[in-house]
Parts: C-alpha cells; sequence; structure tokens
C-alpha cells in the first residue's frame, strides 16, 4: 500500500517535471558572495525526473523493504526542486530566503508540536495548542507593552500557557472531561476571550499594543559561514530556543528518569502506578510544561516580526502543530522535521504566489497541502500514539 | 471515614450504579437530565457577566470606589450586566423576527454539528466540516445559477449537489483514512485549505464569477432553486426543517439501522468490529462521506437560503469550528445537537442587537459558548459550585463519554 502512494508521488513528481521551460536558480547572499546557481531550466527538472523515475523503479523492483522513507524523502525534495525551478523560469528566486524563512515560520509549529509531545507522551490529547498559542500571544504583546520589555511579555506569555495547562490538566485529570472537550473549550474561550479584550482593551488603549519585538542575535563565527550562516545562526532568539527545546526534550524523554517515566504513563498508566509512579502528578506536570512551551510559542507571532497582537492571529496553526506532532510520529526531534516541512510550504506559498506561472496561483499555492496530503498517505501511514492516550486514569 | 472504607464505598457504588439507574423512574431522570445543563447555562452567564463588568470602564471606575461607595460598584456592575443580557435576549427571543432571526442561524450550525457528531460516532475526528462545507456550497450554487429548470426539479437537484459535494471532500478523507491509514486530522485540515483556494480560484473562472464583475463573487442562486421562507411574518426557511429532518434521519440511522450499529461499533472498538467481520476501512468511507455531505448541507441551505443567494471567498468557512463545539455539547448526540444548535442560534442572533445597544463587543458571546461547554463537559464542576445531588447516571450527564478512543489508532 505504501508502495502504491510511493508510486503515485513518484508519478505526481514525473509529470511536473516534464514541464518545458526556460529558467535560472539563483540562491543569493547579501553578505558574502556566494555564486549564483544558474541551472538549465529544461534539463534540469527532465534529470530530476529521471533520478525519481529510477528510485521509483528500484522501489519497485526491490519492494521497498529496505528504506522506504528515505527514498520517499529524497523524491520529495527533488520534487520541491523541480517545482522551483520551473516556476521561476526565466526569473530568479531566491532559495536562501525561502529557507530561511522557513526557519522562522517553523517555530511556533516546531513549538507547539513540542507542546503536543509532551501532553501526549503523558497520556492526554492535547488540541488546546492553538488556544494556548492565543491567549500567550496576546499576553505577550499586553505584558510587553506595560511593562516597556520584551522579555517580561514572554515570560507573562509562558506563564499564561502554563496556567492553561494548569486549567487543561485540572479538567481532564482532576474532572475526568474528555480531553477532546476540555481542548477545544480552551480554544474556544481563547479565542472568543483575546478578541473580547481586544475590542474592548487595546482598541482603546492603543499603547497597550506596542510591544516592540526581539531584535535578531548573530551567534559569533558561525553566522558568518556563507549560506549556512544567515540560514541558521542569524535569528531572533526564538529559532534558537526551538533547535535547543527540542534536544532536551528529546534527550529528557529517552534518557532520563522522568523521561521515563513520562512515557511509562502514557503507555501504560496501571503499570506505571503499580511500580510506585504518580500518575496524576507526572501527567499534571508534563502538561504544565507542555502548556508553557505553547506559551512561548505564542509570544512568538506578538513579538519575533510583527510588533502587535492581532484577533485571532494564530490563525489556525495550533492545529497545523498538532499534524506536524502526528507526521512527527509523537516523537520531539519528528516533531522538529515535520515543523519544518509544513513551514517551508507556508513559506513557499508565499513566495509562489509572486512569481509569475502559467498555473492559476491558487493551485501552487493548494500544493503544499495536496502534498502533505499524499506524504502522511504514503510515508506515515498508520502513525501509533502512545497506547493511553487520551484515556483518563482512574484507580477503582 | 477512612480512604479505605470510602474507597470501597465507591468500588460498591460504581457497581450498583447500573442497576440503579435502571430502577429509576423515567420522568425523574429525564428532569435529572435537564437540571445540569441548565444550572450550566447560569454559571456559564454568570461567568460572562463577570467578564462584562471587569471589561466595563463604568463598572471599574464605580468598583475603584467601592469602600466608599459600595452600592454604586455593584449597583453600576448589576445595570451593565442587565442591561447586555436584556439586549441580547431581546434580539434573539423578544419577538416572532427575533425568534425567526435565531432558527435561521441555528439551521447551518444544526447541520455542520451533525457533520462532526456523526463522525465522532465512528470514531473520527472531523475538523473538515469547513472544507466539506465550501466544496458542498460551491456545487449548489453551481447548478443554482447555471441552469433555469422548474423549482421542483432544480431545487432537490442543488440541494444534492451540495450534499454530493461536501461528501465527496470527505469521502477523500474517509479514503485515506480506510487505505493507507492516513490521519484524518491531517488529511481534513488540509482539505480545508485545498477547498480554501479551490473556492478562491473558481470565483475567478468564467463558470463562477459573476458577468461584469471584478471581485470574486457568483452569481445568484435562480429564483426556482431558493428555499423559501415558511411564511412572511416568521421568515424561516424551509431550509430549518430540512435540518431537523436530517437529525431525526441520522437519529434513526445511528440507533437503530444495521449501519448505525456497525458505524458505532467500529466507533467503540475497530479492532473488535474487524474482528466481528464488519469492514472497517468501509465504515470509515461511509461515515466520512455523510458527514461530509451534512457538512455541504450546512453550506448548501446557507446559499440558496440567505439573501445574497452568493458565493464569496471563504464561504462560512468559520462555522466548521463552531461545529466542533456543537458535537462535543451535544455529546455527539443528533438531539443534543439540536438543543446546542439553537442555543448557539440565540447567543449569535443576539449578539449583534447587544453590541449595537449596549456597546459590548460581541465576541462575549463566545466565552459564554466556551463556558457552557465547560460546565456541560464537567458536571462535577457544576456540582461543586452548586452543591446539588444530581440524580445518578441520569442521560445527558454521562460522564466519560469518550471522543478520544481511537485517537490515532486505526
Amino acid at each position: 500500500m505504501a508502495l502504491a502512494a510511493v508510486m503515485i508521488v513518484a508519478f505526481g513528481f514525473g509529470s511536473g517535471a516534464d514541464q518545458d521551460s526556460t529558467l535560472v536558480l539563483n540562491p543569493r547572499n547579501p553578505s558574502v558572495e556566494v555564486p549564483d546557481v544558474t541551472v538549465p531550466s529544461r534539463a534540469a527538472p527532465m534529470a530530476l525526473g529521471v533520478v525519481c523515475a529510477l528510485i521509483g523503479g528500484v522501489g519497485l523492483a526491490r519492494g521497498y523493504r529496505r528504506r522506504p522513507y528515505l527514498a520517499l524523502g529524497v523524491v520529495l525534495v527533488l520534487f520541491i526542486a523541480a517545482l522551483l525551478i520551473w516556476a521561476a523560469r526565466g526569473d530568479d528566486t531566491n532559495v536562501l530566503g525561502l529557507l530561511t524563512g522557513t526557519v522562522r515560520r517553523s517555530v511556533p509549529l516546531a513549538l507547539g508540536a513540542l507542546c503536543g509531545v509532551l501532553c501526549e507522551r503523558a497520556g492526554v490529547v492535547n488540541i488546546a495548542i492553538e488556544g494556548m498559542m492565543l491567549s500567550a500571544a496576546f499576553t505577550g504583546a499586553l505584558v510587553a507593552s506595560a511593562a516597556g520589555m520584551v522579555w517580561a511579555g514572554m515570560a507573562g506569555g509562558i506563564a499564561v500557557g502554563a496556567l492553561l495547562g494548569l486549567a487543561f490538566a485540572a479538567l481532564s485529570i482532576r474532572y475526568t472531561v474528555d480531553q477532546i472537550v476540555g481542548g477545544t473549550v480552551i480554544n474556544i474561550f481563547a479565542l472568543g476571550i483575546t478578541s473580547f479584550l481586544t475590542a474592548r482593551v487595546l482598541v482603546e488603549y492603543e499603547d497597550l499594543n506596542q510591544p516592540g519585538s526581539f531584535g535578531t542575535i548573530d551567534i559569533p563565527l558561525l553566522a558568518r559561514i556563507p549560506v549556512l550562516g544567515p540560514l541558521l545562526f542569524q535569528h531572533t532568539i526564538y529559532v534558537y530556543l526551538m533547535v535547543g527545546l527540542a534536544l532536551s526534550v528529546s534527550y529528557a524523554l529517552y534518557r532520563t528518569r522522568w523521561g521515563l517515566r513520562v512515557r511509562a504513563v502514557g503507555e501504560h498508566p496501571r503499570a506505571a502506578d503499580t511500580a510506585g509512579i504518580n500518575v496524576t502528578r507526572t501527567r499534571y506536570r508534563a502538561v504544565v510544561l507542555g502548556g508553557g512551551v505553547a506559551g512561548l510559542a505564542g509570544t512568538f507571532f506578538s513579538l519575533d516580526s510583527a510588533g502587535s497582537f492581532q484577533e485571532n492571529m494564530t490563525a489556525g496553526r495550533g492545529f497545523i502543530a498538532l499534524a506536524a506532532l502526528i507526521f512527527g510520529r509523537w516523537d520531539p526531534l519528528g516533531a522538529l522535521g515535520a515543523a519544518m516541512l509544513f513551514g517551508f510550504a507556508e513559506e513557499l506559498q508565499g513566495r509562489l504566489a509572486l512569481l509569475d506561472t502559467p498555473i492559476p496561483s491558487e493551485f501552487l499555492l493548494m500544493t503544499p497541502y495536496i502534498v502533505t496530503i499524499f506524504v502522511v498517505a504514503g510515508l506515515v501511514g498508520r502513525a501509533r500514539p502512545p497506547a493511553a492516550d487520551g484515556q483518563p486514569y482512574v484507580t477503582s | 471515614m477512612t480512604e479505605r472504607g470510602d474507597r470501597r464505598r465507591r468500588i460498591v457504588g460504581a457497581a450498583l450504579s447500573g442497576a440503579r439507574s435502571g430502577a429509576l423512574s423515567g420522568a425523574r431522570r429525564r428532569l435529572g437530565a435537564l437540571v445540569l445543563p441548565a444550572l450550566a447555562l447560569v454559571s456559564a452567564l454568570a461567568v460572562g457577566g463577570l467578564v462584562i463588568v471587569v471589561s466595563d470602564p463604568d463598572a471599574l471606575d464605580a468598583w475603584g470606589s467601592f469602600f466608599t461607595d459600595p452600592g454604586r460598584a455593584l449597583g453600576e456592575s448589576a445595570s451593565v450586566v442587565a442591561g447586555a443580557y436584556r439586549a441580547l435576549f431581546e434580539s434573539s427571543l423578544g419577538s416572532t423576527r427575533a425568534i425567526a432571526r435565531t432558527l435561521r442561524e441555528a439551521t447551518p450550525l444544526l447541520f455542520a454539528g451533525l457533520s462532526v457528531a456523526l463522525a465522532f460516532r465512528a470514531g473520527l475526528f472531523n475538523i473538515g466540516a469547513a472544507g466539506q462545507l465550501m466544496v458542498g456550497a460551491a456545487s449548489a450554487a453551481y447548478v443554482g445559477f447555471t441552469y433555469e429548470l422548474g423549482a421542483f426539479v432544480h431545487l432537490p437537484l442543488a440541494l444534492a449537489a451540495g450534499f454530493a459535494g461536501g461528501a465527496l471532500w470527505g469521502g477523500i478523507a474517509g479514503l485515506l483514512k480506510a487505505r493507507t491509514g492516513a490521519h484524518e486530522v491531517i488529511t481534513t485540515i488540509m482539505g480545508n485549505f485545498i477547498a480554501l483556494r479551490l473556492l478562491d480560484f473558481a470565483l475567478t473562472t468564467e463558470a463562477f464569477q459573476r458577468p461584469g464583475r471584478s471581485d470574486p463573487i457568483t452569481e445568484p442562486v435562480a429564483e426556482s432553486a431558493r428555499l423559501q421562507e415558511v411564511s412572511r411574518s416568521f421568515p424561516v426557511t424551509w431550509g430549518l426543517f430540512l435540518a431537523l429532518a436530517s437529525a431525526a434521519l441520522l437519529w434513526w440511522l445511528l440507533e437503530r439501522s444495521t449501519i448505525g450499529f456497525r458505524i458505532r461499533a467500529v466507533g467503540a472498538n475497530p479492532a473488535a468490529a474487524r474482528y466481528a467481520g464488519m469492514g472497517v476501512g468501509a465504515t470509515y468511507l461511509l461515515s466520512m462521506g455523510l458527514a461530509g455531505g451534512l457538512a455541504g448541507l450546512a453550506g448548501t441551505v446557507n446559499v440558496l437560503g440567505v439573501p445574497s443567494f452568493s458565493l464569496t471567498p471563504g464561504y462560512y468557512q468559520f462555522i466548521g469550528f463552531d461545529a466542533i463545539a456543537l458535537a462535543l455539547l451535544g455529546r455527539a448526540r443528533p438531539a443534543g445537537v439540536v438543543a446546542a444548535a439553537v442555543l448557539f442560534g440565540v447567543l449569535r442572533a443576539g449578539a449583534t442587537g447587544m453590541q449595537a445597544a449596549t456597546d459590548t463587543p460581541v465576541d462575549i458571546i463566545v466565552v459564554i459558548q466556551a463556558l457552557v461547554i465547560v460546565f456541560v463537559a464537567a458536571p462535577a464542576l457544576v456540582r461543586a459550585i452548586w452543591r446539588v445531588r444530581t440524580v445518578r447516571g441520569a442521560p445527558g450527564t454521562a460522564e466519560g463519554q469518550a471522543f478520544t478512543t481511537n485517537w490515532g489508532a486505526s
């Protein structure tokens, strides 16, 4: 079955690559001079198509028994490269800018997905990521404006995220409210209260919605590497926090006693309880911690570059984070990777809309989502969540 | 009481509760089922009032002098809240026209809520009502303004097209889930985005865009395909009755038919259902198809029944998330969803009147909606606040109704 999906992706790619065109690919770098890469617009996608067909053929012949994901990943990357080359024919497109934008845009998705990892590994399904982020974005803007310090806003946002995490934990653990219900409630509540307060307070007192924003931090030395420097080491604090948190959550989950307990509670709470682990407390902690991470993700919206809060500014990204979590198979680093992919899709949309292509821009804009569906259908297949995910633990 | 004794009592209580609830008289049980939702609504309105007070400049000003003049603070707060709520209820239930407005708001909400509820019963989480709604509305509108037919043919045809469009969009997610195991949460979210772009695109094509207009809007649906109003004095379209009939039909399907049993069995435990010889994949496909069709009808009754009768970008997509709330509030039961849709209709219809009369932002109703859900979903919370003992095992208070049993598993 996975084979069939892989074939579809390979075929879809193949036809895309056969598009004729004249074009230039031009990664540019403002600070350090890197030669532009120019490729022939017709031959390059063709060549990529041939490579893809080869991979597909080999895979077919050998039945994809070994490393199916690798093959599919490679095909996907080639497909996107071909799409870009084709879309930018006769013109130039800034690939570096595209990738840098990807890193930036994946921040709230990755942090949101990390929140999901923490909660769901402990057995609590958290679809409230959206609400937590939105509330934190609002609080971040408000506190930062009032205190005149962006850091205060970030702290405030984290605190509100953790507080909502506590409320969510109380609902789902103490009151055993169904977790989907509890999460939905928090989402709706956050949307309502932030919109209400925006209309009531922020519109009237405009100086309460001028939080300023975090500046870019260049990592010494590393930031000066050509291409890689601007891509990875010239960002706001959020990008570094994202990578740091993903790594530390991964370490904590798989290498510490705390992580073992969290995972045990998520897989088999009764067994964990028997072994002397306090299931309730472990879940509370994980959810509150997750809430804090989601809060941090939320402050990104109002404090990273926007410099203000707008109604419903998270615009469903909490749900994309949820998708990234599932796509990343409930693993911190997997979630980071998935968030990068979705971030790339988001960034790609904005750029494709600017390029002049014969295909209506709306179809280009939906390509990332279609690709995601294919990837999920073919690549991930039946993802396995923690066994006790979503089930309240009640001692009898 | 010692902890041990307490625990033992609880075990016995749990074992007996099933038998006890069976012995209760039906009338008492039904009454018990109404107490908690009513208290939940009162609690939600009370907390909502608190939010209004806290954010009202006049009331806050009065609270500033609470210690010198407590009467003024309380009076001011009470008048602010009472004014807001009076306006809310007057413009939603205060007159025949207001009630009609409420029911008009409730109609698409009901369809969309039923859609998510049906998916829940099959163990599926349909976040894609928004996309299915847009595709359904677009299909119905296309049939509506492209052809000129007699009303007896045209209207049913447009409705069928709306259902089919939504069913197709939902069915794709169901098919992917059945064939490849792709998680429906991801595929339906992506489906929303794709539908949004697809509609954007359609509105620029000759087939859809109104001639002579540069902005993306369709032609109005032909007179023969419109849902007519029941009477001039009570301006509700037949769409409402269609929605109620769908709710009844869905109840029958779920509770009384073989297909419904299969849907519920797959929702409760897909592995057991498969072991019992049921086609789990086919059930997923069927459930998502039907759910999508219902969501499609939500858009259809709007485009065929609400003046303007034409599509615009992102048509009514916001209902998609309300739909989840409705299904949860109605506990995924058709009758519950009907009640929830009426409640949301009241809040929606009243909100604009409230904002006009008292300057309270409409968004307060969203807060109230969330509070109602949380209080309905957490009976223990309401009991703790009101210190009531409710009838155990009463319908509608079923604790432990789980929507998440199937999360991610297939």
